[in-house]
């Protein structure tokens, strides 16, 4: 059969034809999924594009009909008002040392107990493990009013600190750790003790820089969190000086008349932060086989 | 001689060997010692935030407690209060209409893009990834203030276009239901990065080759996606449905921001009933009340999410 036909069809216009097949085929056989992800991510797009562009506008142009997509006149008025108005930088401040605190301490103290869960057995790991398992199943929400008791006799009310602490310890950046470290092999901890490692030592030499990609991304992760986190600061947080963004941002929304364009810019604002954040590391998020149960 | 040996030989690893992990940890106090420090910082936080709490809020809820002076205890009378009470059952109504809503729109959105960036067909598949996971960053207040502009009545983008095609305004925030469907749209929007990760993951994990014999039998691709693709990552579609069930029990913050459960209280969610019982009427105990009804439904949906996991293999 191929005979024949290499018989019958020179050889340079077959390979050409091929090829002149396969492009066609490439295109018509691309446009379907191609159209279908670029819908989607237009659709995804949408709601942010318009409300950035709306930032831009003047508080005028804003309810002005017929709307237009791009401002007629760019301006920054809207951040300008609420850097000054809204006591921005303090409410970014208080946030940074929030977001930042919290997340050292998680992927600290998560690394270790995941590490201790993944290569030590006695029966209090294993309790504490069953413990770990069951705050997935127990979400905050469902304790806020004691934990607002708790944290109010502990003298942490209306602190940065009564906001940081409770929130160190997640079951998924344990299970995140302990599931990396199952996998290093024992022979390496065996190794490190026969050279006279001592077990603090292996953990601190040896294991965290080998962590070093899951510790990046739970840190994104659980600074995302943190940075985003509306429910617990409000109860924990009284004082509009100690508020976070989000708070602040509540606030504004929660008004009787929204004042749009201050709240179009600082929304805008307390954004970008994160957006710088993930725009460096975004592999580390968005390539890792990140588990299930990744959500708080 | 070598019938002693023999002996001992055997047993030997019979006793010792299946063991000796532990008895050799055991016998070292610094094997105890090691893990006791790295993990005893996160005990103490566990028992203070999360144990003594629990115990508390079970406590609490056969308590009168208001947040200071003595606690009364009452028994069971604040359940029985609560299963009295219409605003009580209104509140966990509207959450259950939002979750059985909100989580098939949010998965199939999420499929969605999953399957539109595994395409090997498709093309821009990077920027579309940094696009598709943009709405992550996108904080559950500042996701409602995006869907609020957007959807406002008189000055939202979405009532101009309809305006501009001829048909009336729609009422987004004065109309129960309809705010409801915003509401659902823009949560579907913000979750849908993180349940698009898990099924990329679990698209990735499907053999090639099942696509390859499908397409020699010539089956075309929504029959490939039916047949191969939905029963092959059928595990991670229970676990994206009942995470996002549970998430979405929870819902607070963003449906604060777009319509602060409004119009009135009609779609107060229960976690708002509950923080609006416990601080701002502060009665704690029957809040607390509240809450545990909250767990039981969220530990019924935990424990079928634990029995499907524990069927497919996985190994939390």
């Amino acid at each position: 059969m191929v005979d024949t036909y290499a018989i019958t069809v020179p050889e340079e216009s077959r390979a050409r034809r091929k090829q002149r097949r396969r492009q066609r085929g490439t295109v018509r056989r691309s446009v379907g999924p191609t159209a279908m992800l670029w819908v989607l991510a237009l659709l995804m797009l949408f709601p942010l594009l318009w409300f950035l562009l709306s930032s831009f506008k003047p508080g005028g142009e804003l309810f002005s009909y017929p709307l237009s997509f791009f401002p007629e006149t760019w301006t920054v008025d809207g951040y300008a008002t609420a850097i000054e108005r809204v006591d921005f930088g303090r409410y970014l401040l208080n946030t940074t040392i929030v977001a930042t605190v919290t997340t050292v301490l998680t992927v600290f103290f998560c690394a270790s107990t995941g590490y201790a869960l993944a290569k030590y057995r006695n029966p209090w790991l294993s309790v504490l493990g069953l413990c770990i398992l069951s705050m997935t199943m127990l979400p905050g929400e469902v304790i806020l009013n004691p934990l607002f008791i708790v944290i109010r006799d502990l003298g942490l009310y209306n602190s940065l600190a009564g906001v940081i602490v409770p929130s160190i310890i997640t079951p998924t950046g344990v299970f995140m750790f302990r599931q990396f470290f199952v996998t290093i092999p024992d022979e390496l901890i065996h190794a490190a003790r026969i050279d006279g490692a001592s077990e603090v030592g292996i953990f601190f030499r040896i294991m965290v820089p080998l962590a070093r990609p899951i510790m990046l991304t739970l840190g994104i992760v659980s600074f995302q969190w943190r940075w985003n986190d509306y429910l617990f600061p409000l109860i924990i947080l009284g004082d509009p000086d100690k508020f976070t963004l989000q708070i602040a941002l509540r606030a504004l929304v929660g008004a009787e008349n929204i004042d749009w364009p201050v709240l179009l810019g600082a929304s805008v604002l307390s954004m970008i932060p994160l957006v710088a954040l993930y725009l460096v590391f975004q592999r580390y998020i968005t390539s890792s086989n990140i588990n299930a149960g990744l959500k708080d | 001689m070598t019938i002693t040996r023999d002996k001992v030989t055997p047993a030997e690893p019979a006793g010792v060997t299946p063991r000796t992990p532990w008895r050799r940890k055991r016998a070292f106090g610094r094997y105890r010692l090691a893990p006791f420090l790295f993990t005893v910082v996160t005990a103490v936080l566990f028992a203070l935030f999360f144990l003594l709490p629990a115990v508390l809020g079970l406590s609490y809820s056969m308590t009168d407690y208001r947040g200071w002076g003595d606690a009364e205890f009452i028994g069971f009378a604040n359940y029985v209060a609560l299963f009295q009470d219409s605003s009580f059952f209104s509140a966990l109504g509207r959450t259950f209409v939002y979750a059985l809503f909100s989580v098939p729109v949010g998965y199939c959105l999420a499929l969605g893009m999953a399957v539109a960036l595994q395409s090997a067909w498709s093309r821009g598949k990077t920027a579309a990834r940094i696009i598709f996971f943009l709405p992550w960053l996108v904080s559950p207040i500042v996701a409602g203030v995006i869907w609020r502009w957007m959807f406002g009545e008189s000055f939202g983008f979405v009532n101009f276009v309809i305006a501009a095609f001829g048909g009336d305004s729609v009422p987004w925030s004065s109309n129960a239901d309809l705010s409801l469907l915003v509401v659902i749209m823009a949560s579907a929007w913000g979750s849908a990065a993180f349940n698009m990760l898990l099924f990329v993951a679990a698209l990735n994990n499907v053999p090639q080759s099942y696509y390859e014999a499908a397409s020699l039998d010539g089956a075309n691709g929504w029959q490939k996606f039916r047949s191969i693709t939905l029963p092959s990552i059928a595990p991670t579609s229970l676990l994206v449905i009942l995470l996002s069930t549970l998430g979405q029990m929870k819902e607070f913050a963003m449906i604060q921001a777009l319509n602060g459960g409004g119009p009135g209280t009609q779609n107060r969610l229960i976690v708002q009933y509950i923080y609006e019982t416990g601080f701002a009427r502060s009665e704690i105990g029957y809040a607390s009340a509240a809450s545990m009804v909250l767990l039981l439904i969220l530990l019924v949906i935990a424990f079928i999410q634990l029995r499907i996991g524990r069927r497919s293999g996985s190994t939390w």
